[in-house]
């Protein structure tokens, strides 16, 4: 048994490939879907990749929302599925209404593609079951709306509940918080402007992505049924 | 029905950080202008709308930014309505 990953192409997605790479080199398989489609792939996790969906007219991730799959997505949320959006799809999911806050050009006004470093704020979340607490993980970003708002009484809920799972150690682009990643209240839903699929082989200069990819892997796992039980 | 020309404006919310208005203020005094501030950037989407009056163009309108055109979140907006003539609304001659 392996975790089945439905990745999402919108089109201006572009980081679809590094993301399959990523998730089948841990032991995932994966399919794409295509933003037009009305139906996922049986999928245990879905992913939104980075990019520029429908080319960021508007704003950024604001009319993704409205392509045909989106449906589906909101119901594999819904089912308390893991949903999780990279970059680009971290900016779908708030304009989606799946995620609070929204992402707004960067405080430098500078498109930013560097390596940053993340500090692990909440083990033992499905996307946080490899990390401990406060561990730092090195993952490159590549945005220039990643500077995440969101109103003041919303941030201190989030905070109270948990939901700020990833911070940056050093504030790269303004962002509130120095809010890295968030997950909606249920848990199951992750958007993440840092780019774990970038960093999951030596190669690539860090493998810490591989935490993240890799915790969201042993949770769907853990979920099955013991192989006595099938 | 009566056709309207609608512009929208859409503004980041008071409070919310406007790192292009800042940098637009910053430059203007190396042109001689002095006394500008309160810079803020945002942008202007015009259409034609038809509606049955302007009660009803307005309150059409009052969803397409609450629903699509701002993100309420970080965003504020206004809008003009103009009445106009059919063939003005189509662009005509």
């Amino acid at each position: 048994m392996t975790a089945r990953v439905g990745i999402v192409v919108f089109p201006g997605s572009n980081c679809e490939l590094d993301c399959r790479r990523s998730f089948e080199r841990l032991g995932a398989t994966t399919e794409f879907v295509w933003h037009d489609d009305r139906e996922l792939p049986d999928s245990d996790i879905v992913v939104l990749p980075g990019g520029f969906a429908h080319g960021d007219y508007l704003r950024t991730g604001a009319l993704a929302r409205f392509s045909p799959i989106m449906n589906a997505v909101v119901r594999h949320a819904d089912a308390g599925k893991l949903l999780i959006g990279i970059c680009n799809g971290f900016q779908v999911l708030c304009e989606a209404g799946l995620l609070p806050g929204a992402l707004r050009k960067n405080e430098g006004l500078k498109f930013l593609c560097k390596w940053t470093e993340l500090s692990v704020e909440v083990p033992g979340t499905p996307f946080t079951t490899r990390a401990e607490r406060h561990q730092r993980l090195r993952i490159p970003i590549n945005h220039f709306e990643g500077n995440w708002y969101a109103e003041p009484d919303t941030l201190e809920r989030m905070r109270a509940d948990d939901q700020i799972v990833f911070r940056y150690v050093r504030n790269p682009n303004g962002s509130l918080d120095g809010v890295a990643g968030i997950s909606n209240e249920r848990g199951n839903v992750l958007g993440l402007m840092p780019h774990p699929e970038r960093a999951c082989e030596a190669l690539l200069g860090s493998e810490d992505g591989a935490v993240i990819i890799g915790s969201m892997l042993d949770h769907v796992m853990n979920m099955q049924p013991s192989p006595a039980a099938v | 029905m009566a056709n309207f020309m609608a512009s929208v404006h859409v503004l980041l919310r008071p409070g919310i950080a406007d790192p292009q208005g800042q940098t637009i203020e910053r430059a203007l005094p190396a042109l001689g202008y002095e006394g500008v501030s309160e810079v803020r950037v945002g942008k202007v989407i015009e259409f034609n709308l038809e509606a049955t009056d302007e009660t009803e163009a307005a309150s059409k309108i009052g969803g397409m930014c609450e629903g699509l055109l701002a993100n309420p979140v970080i965003e504020s907006y206004t809008w003009d309505l103009t009445s106009v003539s059919v063939d003005a609304a189509r662009g005509g001659t």
